[in-house]
């Protein structure tokens, strides 16, 4: 176990210097500076910003400096907001991106659970299909489509939420569905083919025979073994996440990560891209290294370190 | 009640048994793909999807050549009208009459109050555009990155993932842990650093879709190599002194058709999603350059006033999306032998 760990480890880290390494060059390659939209600077102005950011600095000295204040958690300060702390606006804007992405994981998968075992207990019957049927729209159609698509026809037309902004609990709701969508297909699909298959095997027969109630048989019995493998998914699902609260934030407007993501690609504020890309990453491998570890804790047949498949 | 019905005594003799009769093969032998196909032909929902495609791929070659506006050709004074198409206007439950909504419940009809004698199918956008024609150029263009990029992946991939299980030991050793730090790398944030970087337009798009894209693939195709590397017929074909091409050619590619099938068509769906949402967070195809993502995107900066210019490329793109999950949903269940009965 330790071993897998440290190598894990190891690898985390790797993946992360790269993609810092990346940023950072990718973000040299392009061309023009940072102020080439403040024309009103002047020259003596102009040399000032550039020294104080280190601009006229070689760039393996840059490069060296920028790792330096990484390890020490300092990104940057922005280009755009006045002398304003990447990591401020950074962990200002997490809040609602965080509050945002648990309820719709929450919602998703809680939801998504009750439908897969739903349809799984009754296979092959209309509530089936139909569960199918949104499980394949949820994972097919896109989340800013669908997002736009709630906005006007709920939002609008029933007007029985606020259409954006983020300003109390009935501002979440409309969001939060639109982001939950994805991972209430993937769950609901996951668990409805893991719970066919536990229910065909021996202990739910005994159970059954035994005279347990069928929602016992059901909620006590099966779904604890066929939970186990819709962890696995998680990792896909917080990806999906990041990458669905992006467009949902911004359709919204809402003061996350994901739309201060997209507004600093439109103004070329290079430090928050930076940052920010730097942060999913993070978020994106520690997520995926958890699920992994609560796979092993969860399922005792799995062990990591030895029988890895 | 057990029924009284008499049971003939001849019924309780016991049955001839010929061995010649009960090892014949009574069905045609089929091969992997015809085996496949009656799989794919029990599936409905993946027919009627192929279908769909087959119609929509059609019309994204056809469609802009059935109207007389051009993809880029502007008319101001004709602009935000709603869809209306000949015939189907006298049909009052369909919308396709030329009738817009007000915010205070108004209806009106939009051409009359224009005078406008032309008919645009599916209406026009804030530029006086023909989304009919826009609509099919979009689908053509995100068809075109998608195709492409799953091509260029599954190119890459397959090569990768074949030479690192063929040739295994060291090169494999390396060839894994360079793997295993790409998977590590979202691919959202590399799309995104390298639109940055090159100007969006179809080709970058492409490049940027792929440049992590192949890496699932690859990993499939050499677990599966090394699965089929050590097999007996494999060691039969080498005793019997087959080159490593011919192997490979032989007998290694056509098993691994399956899963590159399905793998790619997992990818093309993949892709179409990516480059929407490129263009909805502003990183997408310049104008006059169309795609269903920039589609919506514009339809959405006045989905309040004039929904249909939303609505009608969102309906496409859930479409292809939908149709591509369902045919690739059935593929993987027709082709992966694990299903096999």
């Amino acid at each position: 176990m330790a071993k897998y760990l440290t190598q894990r480890f190891v690898y985390m880290v790797i993946t992360l210097f790269l993609i810092a390494s990346l940023t950072f060059f990718l973000m040299k390659i392009i061309p023009g500076t940072p102020f080439s939209n403040a024309s009103k600077l002047s020259e003596a102005q102009l040399s000032i910003m550039i020294d104080k950011y280190g601009l006229d600095e070689p760039v393996p000295v840059q490069y060296a400096n920028y790792l330096l204040n990484l390890l020490k958690g300092d990104l940057g300060v922005s280009f755009q907001f006045n002398n304003v702390g990447v990591t401020d606006i950074i962990v200002n804007s997490m809040g609602p991106s965080a509050t945002l992405g648990a309820l719709a994981i929450l919602f998703g998968t809680f939801f998504g659970i009750i439908l897969g075992v739903i349809s799984a207990l009754k296979q092959n019957t209309w509530v089936d299909y139909s569960s199918t049927f949104i499980a394949v729209l949820g994972k097919s159609i896109p989340s800013f489509v669908f997002a736009g698509l709630l906005q006007y026809y709920v939002g609008v037309k029933l007007g029985w939420f606020p259409v954006a902004f983020w300003r109390g609990p009935e501002y979440m709701v409309l969001p939060t569905i639109a982001l939950a969508m994805f991972p209430l297909a993937t769950a609901s699909r996951f668990v409805r083919t893991e719970m066919i298959e536990v229910m065909e095997s021996d202990y739910i027969t005994l159970a059954k025979a035994k005279g347990a109630s069928w929602f016992e048989i059901a909620f006590k019995h099966a779904l604890r073994n066929a939970l186990i493998p819709v962890v696995t998914v998680l990792g896909p699902l917080v990806v999906s996440l990041m990458t669905g609260s992006l467009v949902i934030e911004k359709i919204f407007g809402i003061p996350g990560i994901g739309e201060q993501f997209v507004k600093s690609i439109t103004i070329n504020d290079y430090p928050v891209i930076m940052g920010t890309t730097l942060l999913f990453a993070a978020l994106f491998v520690v997520v995926i290294l958890i699920v992994d570890l609560l796979y092993g804790v969860i399922d005792p047949r799995i062990r990591l370190a030895g029988g890895k498949k | 009640m057990m029924s009284q019905e008499k049971i003939a005594k001849e019924m309780f003799l016991p049955a001839e048994v010929d061995a010649t009769k009960s090892e014949e093969i009574s069905k045609p032998s089929l091969n992997y793909w015809q085996d496949a196909w009656l799989r794919v032909k029990k599936n409905k929902g993946a027919i009627v999807s192929m279908v769909i495609l087959v119609l929509l791929t059609i019309m994204a070659l056809v469609g802009p050549l059935l109207t007389n506006y051009g993809i880029d050709q502007q008319n101001i004074k004709h602009n935000n009208l709603p869809p209306r198409i000949p015939v189907l206007e006298k049909v009052s439950w369909l919308p396709f009459d030329g009738d817009l909504t007000r915010k205070n419940g108004d209806v009106y009809n939009a051409y009359e109050m224009k005078n406008v004698d032309n008919y645009y199918w599916l209406g026009t956008d804030s530029l006086g555009r023909d989304i009919f024609t826009r609509l099919w150029k979009g689908t053509q263009v995100s068809l075109y990155i998608a195709f492409l990029a799953a091509a260029i992946d599954m190119v890459i991939g397959v090569l990768y993932g074949a030479i690192s299980g063929f040739v295994g030991g060291k090169t494999d050793n390396f060839m894994q842990r360079i793997t295993e730090i790409l998977v590590g790398i979202p691919n959202l944030i590399v799309v995104i650093l390298m639109i940055i970087v090159m100007d969006p337009g179809i080709l970058s798009i492409t490049i940027a879709l792929t440049i992590t894209g192949w890496v699932g693939m690859a990993r499939v195709i050499r677990a599966q190599v090394l699965k089929l590397k050590s097999q007996e017929y494999v060691l039969a074909a080498r005793t019997l002194g087959l080159s490593n091409g011919k192997i490979i050619s032989k007998h290694l590619v056509p098993n691994l058709a399956g899963v590159i099938i399905i793998n790619t068509m997992f990818t093309i769906p993949n892709a179409i999603f990516f480059e929407a949402f490129l263009s909805f967070i502003g990183l997408g195809l310049q104008p006059p350059l169309a795609s269903l993502g920039t589609l919506i995107d514009d339809g959405f900066k006045v989905l309040q006033l004039y929904p249909y210019q939303m609505i009608i490329p969102a309906i496409v793109i859930s479409l292809i999306m939908i149709c591509f999950n369902m045919v690739a949903d059935g593929l993987r269940d027709a082709l992966d032998p694990k299903m096999r009965d």
